[in-house]
């Protein structure tokens, strides 16, 4: 009894939290025309109230046949959305890493007040630095390309926070053991560091990816080009003949994510907790 | 070179490139930006505190700090608790907890843009939730949610959806560090679930809470996307958050009064932090 309560309840969080994902995997699949007819009510301010169904009556590859031949604009916001995140991913891990490597493993002076200023850095929320990266972006010459997106990206300090924490975990006893054998320091951080830290790179690399695949502010103020955009910010215009359609590019627009998502929820989970866990 | 002096180069080989990037894209900006919050708008004047005045005694700023506040005083015990106490039920239960932790993980993965169209047909005067109640027989008089007071509660609802899953795996690692022995002692000597959770968990689970507090604060900031995609740069009132008036600034380019605004959030946020960490570590 007790334990069908809690399942219940369970279930009930995990619908209500996984529904979008059904919602827009059904609409791929359902035809403008059923689609037009359930939500006439709120495109064309009709009576009645929208409906739903999440089993298409008739279902259809229409939209999706639609989206891959005939929409090069969301095809071009798709591959500016790759590049954005294959660069900043590549750019966290060459300078992240090391950085994270090197508050772990090292005591030096001034280590707490660096290690306090990227915690500070982490937290405040993008309008407070706003202003200024837009101005130091201005002055470099960066504006209006990929690069003013990309580069404050790669500098951003939580991924650095979350490898921190992991490389943390590495017994001290392991380094100083290559250290007898005669390792050099680089070689300590790639024969030892990267390979016993790899579950905490691919925390931080997940949930990177995560949160550049949906970025919304930082493309919106750096870049005025529309074709420079990213997917995150295709923004469908619906109305009664392209419903089907925006669904579907809505639906592709996630797939990246979810598959990331899936492939790394271990790690993600890793991750998650590890900025949990006590230093 | 000594030994200890060697090593300390090395870290900062390891940590300078990265640091320097900081510096440049974060660091040196904000100081100017703190420079330009005493600097007048018009002709480079020192404008002492004015700015500050302008910013604190604005109607529209006052009206974004007392929504921002109330959304995290409202959001962040609900999603604390909620995510909470699914983290102890899912502790306890064994079969399926991958596939429930998927579906609480699911809307991390979902790009805000994809969620509007689903939020229109959602609290749309004609929309989903409109048609439910109707068929329970509620008159909703054809309400806009999102042009209402709801709009707060739409909002709020959005938060939690999103950041539940978060929450609740933070939760579940700072609960799966208690050891089961205390537990099994507390159930011999009579002790129920009740009293388990707050004589063990709670207790045993105050730094992880530490974290986890600060983590959903941060995050509350991001909920910012939704309510922008789906209600613009104007929005009800009810969410006219910090957010969009630092938007709103920086497209007028009121450089001024965006500084000001800047340092007084950094402020907040830098006292929050630490007022945490202290209330924590004692």
């Amino acid at each position: 009894m007790k334990q069908a309560a809690r399942i219940l309840i369970l279930a009930l969080f995990a619908i209500v939290a996984a529904s979008p994902v059904i919602f827009l995997l059904a609409g791929t699949f359902t035809g403008s025309s059923e689609i037009t007819g359930n939500i006439s009510a709120v495109l064309a301010k009709e009576d009645g109230y929208a409906r739903w169904n999440f089993i298409p009556q008739y279902p259809t590859m229409q939209n999706i046949v639609e989206l891959l031949l005939d929409a090069p604009e969301f095809f071009q916001m798709f591959w500016n959305s790759i590049k954005i995140v294959l660069f900043t991913i590549a750019g966290q891990l060459l300078f992240g890493m090391a950085a994270a490597w090197g508050m772990a493993c090292y005591n030096f002076r001034g280590k707490k007040y660096i290690y306090m200023l990227y915690i500070i850095m982490m937290m405040m929320p993008f309008q407070v630095t706003m202003l200024s990266e837009y101005l130091v972006l201005d002055k470099l010459k960066l504006l209006d390309t990929s690069a003013a997106v990309i580069l404050p990206g790669i500098f951003s300090t939580f991924p650095v926070f979350i490898m921190y924490r992991f490389f943390c975990g590495i017994p001290e006893s392991i380094i100083e053991a290559a250290k007898i054998d005669g390792a050099s320091e680089i070689q300590i951080f790639l024969r030892i560091g990267i390979p016993l830290g790899s579950s905490g790179i691919i925390s931080a690399v997940v949930l990177s990816f995560l949160e550049c695949w949906n970025m919304i502010e930082q493309p919106v103020t750096f870049l005025e080009s529309k074709n420079l955009w990213p997917l995150s910010l295709f923004l469908p215009e619906v109305n009664e003949n392209n419903a089907g359609f925006s669904l579907c590019a809505s639906f592709a627009a996630l797939l990246p994510a979810v598959f990331v998502f899936l492939a790394g929820q271990d790690y993600l989970e890793q991750g998650i907790s590890a900025s949990a866990s006590k230093e | 070179m000594s030994k200890k002096r060697k090593r300390e180069m090395a870290a900062w080989l390891f940590i300078l490139p990265d640091f320097a990037g900081v510096v440049v894209f974060y660091l040196i900006p904000f100081a100017d930006v703190v420079r330009r919050s005493f600097i007048k708008a018009a002709g480079n004047g020192f404008a002492g505190l004015g700015n500050y005045k302008q910013v604190v005694t604005n109607e529209a700023f006052k009206l974004a700090v007392f929504n921002t506040l109330r959304f995290v005083l409202v959001c962040l015990p609900l999603l604390l608790g909620l995510s909470l106490g699914i983290a102890s039920l899912l502790q306890k239960q064994k079969a399926g907890r991958e596939i429930f932790k998927s579906a609480y993980l699911a809307p991390l993965a979902i790009p805000a843009a994809s969620i509007v169209l689903l939020w229109q047909l959602l609290f749309d005067s004609h929309g989903m939730i409109n048609g439910i109640l109707s068929f329970f027989h509620i008159n909703t008089m054809g309400k806009d949610w999102m042009n209402t007071n709801a709009a707060f509660g739409v909002l709020v609802f959005s938060y939690i959806w999103k950041n539940l899953g978060y929450d609740v795996v933070l939760w579940m690692a700072g609960l799966s560090g208690i050891s089961k022995n205390i537990y099994e002692a507390a159930a011999v000597d009579g002790a129920g679930e009740w009293k388990c959770f707050i004589y063990i968990t709670l207790p045993n689970i105050r730094q992880a809470a530490f974290t986890i507090v600060i983590i959903s604060f941060l995050n509350s900031f991001k909920v910012f996307r939704e309510a922008y995609l789906v209600a613009g740069s104007y929005p009800h009132e009810s969410i006219y958050l910090m957010q969009h008036i630092f938007n709103n600034w920086f497209s007028s380019l009121s450089v001024d009064k965006m500084a000001a605004g800047s340092v007084l959030l950094c402020i907040v946020v830098t006292v929050f932090v630490l007022f945490l960490q202290h209330s924590w570590e004692e």
